[in-house]
């Protein structure tokens, strides 16, 4: 397909849907539907409209502001307990599917897979709940006496019935001397969980971050750097870290996957930080910049193009003696990573794909389909603001379809489209894209493999696009009565 | 028999909610023979003191909060019948009665009160304590409207009438006015109505044209005029209503009276609320002050 079919394509699609709705409707979402290519100018990275309420009535992939806290940001902190403050639905269906893997004895030293609730009930909901959250957290102290911490994510009720968590957290800090961190974080709280992780950005700026006690012992080198916004799904923080510590790095606080309530006191200590997920953290990176002057840069570690930009950019940062190794690094994954691409490139190349994931990826993954030689025809966030858009622009080689927090409907109705050979986005739209006979892959928590981040994974990225794309199942998925194409 | 009637008291906290209600209730039990059951929707649980004889312990929240849920309750826990000649038992007077339940709810500053009664109400619906013997059914809900938890006892299927306790006083007027909104609000989708003003007095100035005039521009009447009296509060220290102790006094022929009104009363309507402008401009209509210019608006009695 040429490049002005492709773009003419892209804009029918955008009119179709559009034309579907009603008038007010139609107004709403224009603003947050548009094409944009490297050559435009002021194309739909830049205007596009974002971080809006979702337009009640269609089906929505976002989450809330509890998702964004307790599923996102604190979840992961593996030695800290973490209360789902409310009724038992929120905890228990959130609970460890975001794969956030860590090291520790469950249920000893670690609790990251475990679901503590307060299991509100009526009487709990007329009567207030914060005497049985303070017994929560004795005997959270009892039964589980290695624990570093508790933080109490709100549900949405706390936020109705008035429940004074703080008060509540403070006595408890002061009588166990752990930290204890109550985070309001109720779901109705803003328009996705992108609200939820600024809250708890918020939470560790007040709770953690003025707490000095492991700085003050802590012995640091020059090379000290922080990983920032990387959760560890499938273990992407730890072949990260690998190729930061072979060229020379000290990796002293991974946040917050795999992470202790100390490595992230510690962080400010670091001589940069990392940041990976800009949309989750970039909140407490200025921060820390503004309060211990610690810098920070934004890198991304998908596909291998990216990790070696990126690795040159934060060695760049170092002396000499890193950016060498650096090099050496670089030259040491070199044969792996052509070794990889010979043998997936040639099933792959020209294969299109279009991506809708949270905050980050719809960007970040961009870079290593297309060292895969696919292309991306279209991408999107469900929760991004304008700076994600903006940082957007400088990813897409092609004109590509943009949208933002794109409804069950119009993603379907760009997918018939577009026809892309991929979908590549959340749990939520799964099924509904394989049901089509159309290949797709879960993005959110990378459907049950990963590690996706560094060199080494981006063997496990390729093998699982070409699992998925070049699976003979896709043979049978047409009825014998059925004469239309795929995904007409 | 006639149908069950389900009736509710709204009215500005303090205006002598509690204590009108009981004591008509009373009358209409005393003098009328009525089978009532009285739903206390205010966490302070005083709606029905003063038919027991002593404040409700056994509230249906602080009840349900001890078994552990709402359900694991029975009927008999929670509704007590009232003290004396108002027990279903004791026959010497009439043989009307008066069952009472309190729906409790959290201690002031804690909860959500209002989903107290939600559940409260809810559950005395499934366990079926609106029987066919009964006459009224008689809600004592807190202040005002504050949320959709105090609207409960006037959405779909609950309360047809509405009394609002007032008086002559300006936020007392402000807070029936309220009221009509949140009736007004209701009356469409389920059927509420406005059934009458009772003017509590507090004997401020010209209150009696005052409270029929506000009546008359909502688009209800003053059903009636209770006028203040010693008698009220001697029996309340001794937590009886006037009826009670003293059923030949002249106050207690005054809720006699107000008993026989409600009886017989068969003019419900769906308000018309007032804007603030035109509540204030009754107020000045009515001397209790000059008209306010503009400019006086804000200035201290000295600047003026």
């Amino acid at each position: 397909m040429g490049p002005l079919n492709l773009e003419n394509l892209q804009k029918e699609a955008i009119a179709e849907v559009l034309e579907s709705y009603p008038e007010k409707l139609s107004k709403n979402r224009a603003k947050h539907l548009g094409v944009d290519s490297p050559e435009e100018s002021k194309g739909a990275c830049d205007t596009s409209r974002s971080n809006k309420q979702t337009v009640p009535g269609v089906m929505s992939q976002r989450g809330c502001a509890y998702a964004g806290s307790k599923g996102v940001v604190w979840g992961p902190v593996k030695d800290m307990i973490h209360i789902s403050h409310g009724p038992i639905g929120c905890g228990q269906y959130s609970r460890a599917g975001r794969r956030n893997y860590y090291i520790g004895t469950t249920g000893i030293d670690t609790f990251v897979t475990m679901n503590f609730s307060t299991d509100f009930t009526e009487k709990d909901i007329v009567f207030g709940g914060d005497k049985k959250l303070k017994k929560a957290l004795e005997e959270i102290d009892v039964l589980f006496p290695l624990n570093n911490g508790i933080t109490i994510q709100s549900e949405c009720p706390i936020g109705l019935i008035g429940d004074d968590i703080h008060a509540v957290a403070k006595k408890h800090k002061s009588d166990s001397a752990k930290p204890t961190i109550a985070v309001s974080c109720e779901g109705f709280r803003g328009v996705s969980q992108s609200l939820g992780h600024h809250i708890a950005n918020d939470m560790i700026r007040d709770e953690i971050m003025p707490d000095d006690s492991a700085r003050k012992e802590f012995e640091s080198t020059p090379y000290d750097v922080a990983i920032v916004g990387d959760y560890n799904i499938g273990g992407d923080a730890w072949s990260s870290r690998i190729l930061l510590e072979e060229m020379g790095l000290r990796v002293i606080a991974q946040w917050s996957g795999d992470a202790t309530y100390k490595e992230m006191a510690i962080a400010p200590k670091a001589k940069l930080n990392l940041l990976h997920c800009y949309r989750s953290m970039n909140y407490i990176a200025r921060h820390m910049e503004q309060e211990f002057g610690v810098p920070w840069i934004e890198y991304n570690f998908f596909g291998p193009t990216k990790t070696t930009e990126s690795l040159r950019k934060i060695a760049a940062c170092f002396d000499e003696t890193i950016q060498a190794k650096c090099e050496e690094v670089i030259a040491k994954y070199q044969p792996m990573i052509d070794a990889v691409i010979e043998k997936y490139r040639p099933k792959l190349e020209g294969k299109t794909v279009m991506l809708y994931v949270g905050g980050l990826r719809p960007r970040h993954v961009i870079g290593a389909y297309e060292d895969l030689g696919m292309e991306v025809v279209g991408t999107g966030y469900e929760f991004g603001h304008g700076d994600d858009y903006k940082r957007t622009k400088e990813e897409i080689s092609r004109s590509t379809l943009i949208y933002d927090d794109v409804n069950e409907y119009e993603l379907e109705a760009f997918v018939k489209k577009l026809k892309p050979d991929l979908v590549a986005s959340g749990v939520k739209e799964k099924y509904v894209f394989q049901k089509m006979g159309l290949p797709f892959r879960q993005m959110h928590s990378w459907d049950y493999s990963g590690p996706y981040h560094g060199y080494d994974a981006f063997a496990i990225f390729a093998k699982d696009m070409d699992l998925a794309m070049n699976s003979p199942v896709w043979s049978h998925t047409k009825a014998p009565w059925d004469t239309e194409e795929k995904g007409a | 028999m006639a149908a069950l009637r389900q009736i509710a008291f709204y009215g500005k906290g303090g205006i002598g909610k509690s204590t009108t209600s009981q004591n008509t209730l009373a009358a209409m039990c005393h003098y009328y023979g009525q089978k009532i059951l009285i739903v206390g929707c205010d966490p302070k649980a005083d709606s029905t003191r003063l038919i027991l004889h002593e404040k409700a312990q056994s509230t249906i929240m602080q009840l349900a909060s001890e078994a552990g849920t709402v359900e694991d309750l029975e009927l008999e826990d929670v509704c007590k019948p009232g003290a004396g000649e108002f027990n279903p038992e004791d026959e010497t007077i009439t043989d009307g009665y008066i069952m009472c339940t309190e729906s409790g709810g959290p201690e002031p500053g804690v909860g959500c009160a209002g989903r107290g009664v939600i559940t409260a109400i809810n559950f005395l619906e499934e366990e079926g304590a609106y029987d066919d013997e009964l006459d009224f059914v008689s809600y004592d809900v807190l202040g005002d409207v504050v949320c959709g938890g105090f609207a409960m006892p006037i959405r779909e299927g609950k309360a047809q009438e509405i009394y609002i306790v007032m008086s002559g006083e300006m936020m007392a007027m402000y807070a029936a006015n309220n009221i009509s909104k949140g009736i007004l609000k209701y009356a469409n989708t389920g059927g509420v109505r406005l059934a009458g003003l009772i003017c509590n007095a507090r004997m401020t100035d010209r209150e009696y044209d005052l409270a029929k005039n506000l009546a008359t521009q909502i688009g209800t009447q003053m059903i009636h005029f209770v006028p203040r009296s010693n008698h009220v509060q001697r029996a309340e220290l001794r937590r009886m209503t006037v009826v009670e102790f003293a059923p030949n006094s002249e106050q207690a022929m005054e809720y006699r009276e107000l008993a026989r009104k409600i009886i017989a009363n068969d003019l419900k309507v769906i308000p018309t609320p007032l804007e603030m402008d035109d509540l204030e401009a009754l107020l000045m209509e009515f001397g209790l002050e000059e008209e306010v210019e503009v400019e006086a608006i804000g200035k201290r009695a000295e600047e003026a």
